[in-house]
């Protein structure tokens, strides 16, 4: 008793407080989603709201055991679990049951289990020993190998499994790996790399170029504090190309269909000019900048590539109408639409419970899974939206402090493993329905119905509450 | 600040950033936009009407011309639609087996598109078909019958004047917000003039339905729906009896009788040959493609739109004009040698002579009347030969040639009167004089007049000098436009004498020798007619007659006209008698006049002709 009574006074309340809230949240509004006049028992079983109750008694029962689990035992069977779980990713694969087109569903009766949840904490406990190990140093080269490969092999099975939406979850990491150790230029090439990817299927490669040599040379100018050569450098490449362009093609009355490559001759000279220069006196830096100009071109170049060849025709179609490259309200782009709508007339009060429309007439699809949201949004409004996502912010505040409080580097690591995960789903999927990013089928975490994910989320989170309480031992 | 914490704040910030994008994104979709409100609610809300039935007509006594049946659109829920056996149902409704099943199963196809958004298969299936449809409904998941009502007519008559009822096409969908795709308008005749007392109010219920169409339940407890209202119900002037006997003694006549109320100016026979059954026209068929590729056009609505020359009718109005203007006097004699032997000549039959101007009416002699015209136009009270004839023109006006009557159905033509620039046109100005003009005398030339114009005309000489607006509608079930008719159109003309014009119609029947009309004479009535032979450049002459009877306070005035007949005296004359008998006495005792009309129509005597 006295143990117990201790681990309730180290238990961090804030954050079970927040938790308990949201779990709630989603289980009404999983009630109003599929709310049915026949059964209005928010107990019926045969209906989501009841297996919901179902789910989210079993997950408190799951988390009160993990409460109870000694702290030694994750650093110790990380490995063994994460190995677990890569041969349940591969089972899936053989004996799994396709639904929505991933086969990505162990299906046992009424029961449906997805690995690829589990994947997630079993990933992040893996990382959190390997990287919380005593002498771990992140940049040596073996280091680095291994932490990919953690990541990298459950990302392949559910890539494998045609889930897009959980694989890139895994991509989160990136901030619990920026926070122990990753350079902040990593994390910046990486935005960079993903604006350029943007912009080329936006833009003429040409406006690209232009923007990736004025960033380059603008974080040249600030970083080396040259000014003045920055500038210098601006004016040799855009006046002899607006003078080309403008002036003498028109006069020769050439045409070219790819001012790009004037562009990049322009470039390629001036750089062949400095290197020369660089060399002579010895300037390192001026290779750092045709490395970045020689990246940013390859990315240009290759994002089509990728675009077209690489990424599936819903994939691209997704991703065009997020950017407003079409409109197709009918076939790619009607979820968020009808996301977009129900959330809209939600206004800034809500309909109130139980009477949004758009929600119980069934006009946004995945209502009680992936766009839970926008029952929230419509019934609730703006005011409840706001609570929604300010919750999330506090929650993930809360974590954030609670990682940085650990003495232990396993328990710090896999802190940041929770948070960057709660992050992603939480970023992407709202992001989603509210049209700001693309759709990828991934749960709204503790809100969106399903078994897999809450239990998911929950051993993510109460694990890390069990090593939190456990830091003072 | 070391390194780490320095990263935890950024993440925290990267935090704070992402969130703050949320929210601000949501205020701008909940509160700032309003566009995805509308969208929410045109998402949800689905629009039923109900259709009111029509406005039923009936005829001056109370007889139903016009109400309606009921037939049955068959649609079909494209979700809910099985495998059933499509040849009980063609054979139910008697279509063709291929064409249905390729239907349905494009149907069938397009079942997610179109969710539990009905589809009509066949349109107005009637009553028979859908009894049986309705006991054999089990064998059809998914199809329903909707009932609509259309036209019935319990007599095929007075198709000209009604009008008919079709869909409303897409340009007045446009113009008209009042008519969605589907809705029912009235088109030409009494249909179109009095649509909007006839349609009714359409009712509307708004339902909530979710994402496939699905109804779920009146959207605010049916606050904004409404229920049809029947249309107003009309009475019409005709007399159905008198206008089904006209159109059967016009059967294979190509002309037009029209017949007035004198009092009242409400039009009791309106009558265009050959007319449109209005039972053709009812619902969807190929009828009026049909019709309007006939050549003897029957949608053309003679007695309203056909400028016909009237012929020795008109002298009637040249009498009053000269009487009017004190050129001629009633004891005003003239010879006629078989016509007017002044410049080119106007010919005449052969009759005593010389005659006043009565019996100028009673035999239609041509020359007196060229006399009076000649009289009338050189009359040197005027300056100019321009300045009489205007003042002649008006004159005509007055009797309403010319110019619209203002009869309440559209299409109406005004007939044609000469001008002067139409004269210094064809002659030179300043050079022409009465003679040239000659034929207005016996109203020929450029004269032209629908039989509306000609009744009306009737109805003024049987007024002694005025007429009421014509009309075809005296009211509806609870109120009456005779107001709107009661005032009196004078003519220019005294109406002191009219008296002289009457006793000549009066001789024209009853005159013995002479008389141009005696086949026109009814047993017991004392009728007043005029006969008229409108030379016709393009064939045979038109007969033409107008006549009102009795001659004291008179019940009824008509005029009738029958193309390419010969003398007005043989066919027009006969027929409108016999109407006049018909009204009169309710009873046609002349049964061997009404055989002779019948068996010797000119359409009729034509087509033996060409057939060998």
């Amino acid at each position: 008793m006295r143990e117990n009574h201790n681990l309730l006074n180290k238990l961090d309340w804030a954050t079970i407080g927040t938790y308990l809230l949201l779990v709630f949240v989603g289980w009404i509004s999983i009630y109003a989603a599929v709310y049915n006049e026949a059964s209005r028992n928010i107990f019926d079983l045969s209906q989501r709201y009841g297996m919901q109750a179902v789910w989210i008694a079993s997950t408190l029962f799951l988390a009160i055991v993990i409460l109870f689990v000694d702290t030694k035992f994750y650093p110790v069977f990380a490995n063994i679990i994460y190995t677990g779980v890569i041969l349940l990713l591969v089972l899936v694969l053989l004996v799994g049951t396709e639904v929505n087109g991933s086969r990505s569903w162990f299906v046992i009766g009424p029961f449906r289990l997805q690995p690829a949840e589990l994947a997630k904490v079993a990933t992040a406990l893996a990382l959190a020993r390997l990287m919380g190990a005593q002498g771990f140093v992140l940049k040596r080269k073996w280091t680095a190998f291994k932490i990919a490969l953690i990541i990298g092999l459950p990302v392949f099975f559910i890539f494998l499994q045609h889930d897009t939406g959980s694989a890139l979850v895994f991509g989160s990491f990136l901030i619990m790996l920026y926070r122990e150790g990753l350079s902040g230029w990593v994390v910046n090439c990486i935005i960079f790399a993903a604006v350029i990817f943007i912009l080329s299927i936006l833009w003429q490669p040409v406006s690209t170029l232009m923007l990736c040599v004025i960033a380059g040379l603008a974080v040249f100018a600030i970083r080396q504090r040259k000014i003045i050569p920055a500038i210098v450098g601006a004016i040799a490449i855009f006046v002899p190309y607006f003078i080309t362009v403008k002036k003498l093609l028109p006069a020769l009355d050439i045409h070219t269909p790819h001012p790009d490559y004037i562009f990049l001759s322009i470039c390629a000279a001036l750089i062949i000019i400095g290197a020369i220069y660089a060399v002579r006196r010895k300037l390192r830096y001026f290779g750092y900048i045709c490395c970045f100009f020689i990246g940013s071109v390859a990315l240009t170049y290759s994002v089509d590539y990728v675009f077209d060849r690489m990424l599936k025709p819903h994939q691209r179609d997704r991703i065009e109408n997020l950017l407003g490259l079409k409109e197709d309200l009918q076939g790619a782009g009607y979820n968020v639409h009808q996301s977009m709508v129900a959330i809209g007339s939600g206004g800034f009060l809500g309909k109130g419970f139980l009477q949004g429309t758009q929600t119980k007439y069934n006009f946004v699809p995945e209502q009680s899974t992936d766009f839970i949201f926008c029952t929230i949004g419509e019934e609730w409004g703006f005011i409840g939206s706001f609570v929604v996502v300010v919750c999330y912010l506090l929650l993930l505040i809360r974590l954030v402090i609670i990682a940085e409080r650990q003495k232990d580097a396993f328990a710090r690591i896999y802190a940041y493993c929770v948070l960057s995960i709660l992050f992603f789903h939480f970023a992407i999927n709202i992001g989603m329905t509210v049209g700001l990013a693309p759709v990828v089928g991934i749960p709204l975490p503790f809100i969106s119905y399903g078994g897999s994910s809450l239990w998911a989320f929950t051993i993510l989170l109460f694990i890390l509450l069990k090593l939190d309480a456990a830091r003072w031992d | 600040m070391n390194d780490y914490s320095k990263k935890s704040t950024l993440i925290t910030g990267a935090f704070f950033f992402v969130t703050i994008v949320i929210v601000v994104r949501l205020f701008w979709i909940q509160v700032v936009d309003t566009s995805y409100k509308v969208t929410a609610s045109n998402n949800v809300l689905r629009y039923e009407m109900e259709y009111p039935a029509r406005g039923l007509i009936t005829d001056r006594n109370g007889v139903l011309l016009v109400d309606n049946q009921t037939a049955y659109d068959i649609m079909v829920v494209a979700r809910e639609l099985k495998a059933f056996d499509t040849t009980a149902f063609c054979t139910i409704f008697n279509i063709p087996a291929q064409q249905f099943k390729t239907t349905v199963n494009d149907i069938y196809r397009r079942r997610r598109a179109l969710g539990y958004q009905p589809v009509a298969v066949m349109k107005q299936a009637p009553a028979e078909y859908y009894a049986v449809f309705q006991e054999q409904a089990y064998k059809f998941p998914g199809f329903y019958a909707q009932a609509r009502s259309l036209r019935n007519y319990p007599r095929p008559v007075a198709g000209n004047l009604l009008g008919y009822v079709t869909e409303a096409d897409t340009a007045t969908i446009n113009k008209n917000a009042y008519y969605k795709p589907g809705d029912y308008i009235g088109r030409s005749g009494i249909e179109e003039a009095y649509e909007n007392y006839l349609r009714g109010k359409k009712g509307i219920s708004i339902y909530v339905r979710d994402v496939h169409n699905k109804i779920k339940e009146p959207y605010q407890g049916g606050a904004y729906d409404s229920i049809p209202v029947a249309g107003v119900n009309l009475i019409c002037t005709i007399d159905g009896d008198l206008q089904e006997y006209g159109e059967w003694l016009m059967k294979n006549k190509v002309g037009s009788v029209v017949a007035i109320e004198p009092a009242t100016g409400e039009i009791l026979a309106l009558i265009s040959s050959p007319g449109i059954d209005p039972r053709l026209l009812v619902g969807i068929n190929r009828n009026f493609q049909r019709m309007q590729s006939d050549p003897l056009k029957p949608l053309f609505n003679r007695a309203i739109m056909s400028p016909y020359p009237p012929g020795s009718t008109f002298k009637v109005v040249n009498a009053l004009i000269g009487l009017n203007e004190s050129v001629v006097f009633p004891h005003t004699r003239y010879s006629c040698y078989h016509g007017y032997r002044i410049g080119r000549g106007v010919g005449c039959h052969g009759h005593p002579s010389p005659i006043d101007m009565m019996q100028s009416i009673q035999m239609s002699c041509n020359a007196y009347y060229c006399y009076v015209f000649r009289d009338i136009i050189d009359n040197p009270k005027y300056e100019s030969i321009e300045q009489s004839f205007v003042q002649w023109c008006d004159y005509v006006k007055s009797f309403g040639f010319g110019t619209r009557t203002g009869i309440d159905i559209p299409s109406e033509q005004a007939g044609s009167l000469p001008s002067v620039p139409l004269y210094n046109r064809t002659f030179g100005e300043g050079r022409w004089k009465s003679l040239s003009i000659i034929s207005l005398a016996i109203g020929q030339a450029e004269l032209g007049s629908t039989p509306l114009q000609m009744a009306n005309l009737a109805t003024i000489v049987a007024n002694r000098g005025y007429y009421h607006t014509p009309h075809l509608i005296r009211g509806t079930q609870d109120s009456s436009f005779v107001d709107k008719y009661r005032e009196r159109h004078y003519t220019m003309v005294d109406t002191a004498y009219f008296p002289v014009v009457v006793g000549g119609m009066y001789r024209a029947v009853h005159g013995g020798a002479g008389a141009t009309a005696w086949r026109a004479m009814i047993p017991g009535i004392e009728m007043c007619g005029k006969t008229g032979t409108a030379q016709n450049p393009h064939g045979e002459d038109h007969s033409t007659f107008m006549c009102f009877a009795p001659r004291d306070n008179p019940k009824i005035a008509i005029a009738a006209y029958i193309e390419n007949a010969g003398f007005g005296a043989t066919w027009a004359a006969p027929v409108a008698s016999l109407m006049v008998e018909k009204y009169l006495n309710r009873e046609v005792k002349r049964k061997e006049l009404e055989k002779y009309i019948q068996e010797n129509a000119p359409l009729k005597k034509k087509n033996n002709e060409r057939k060998p």
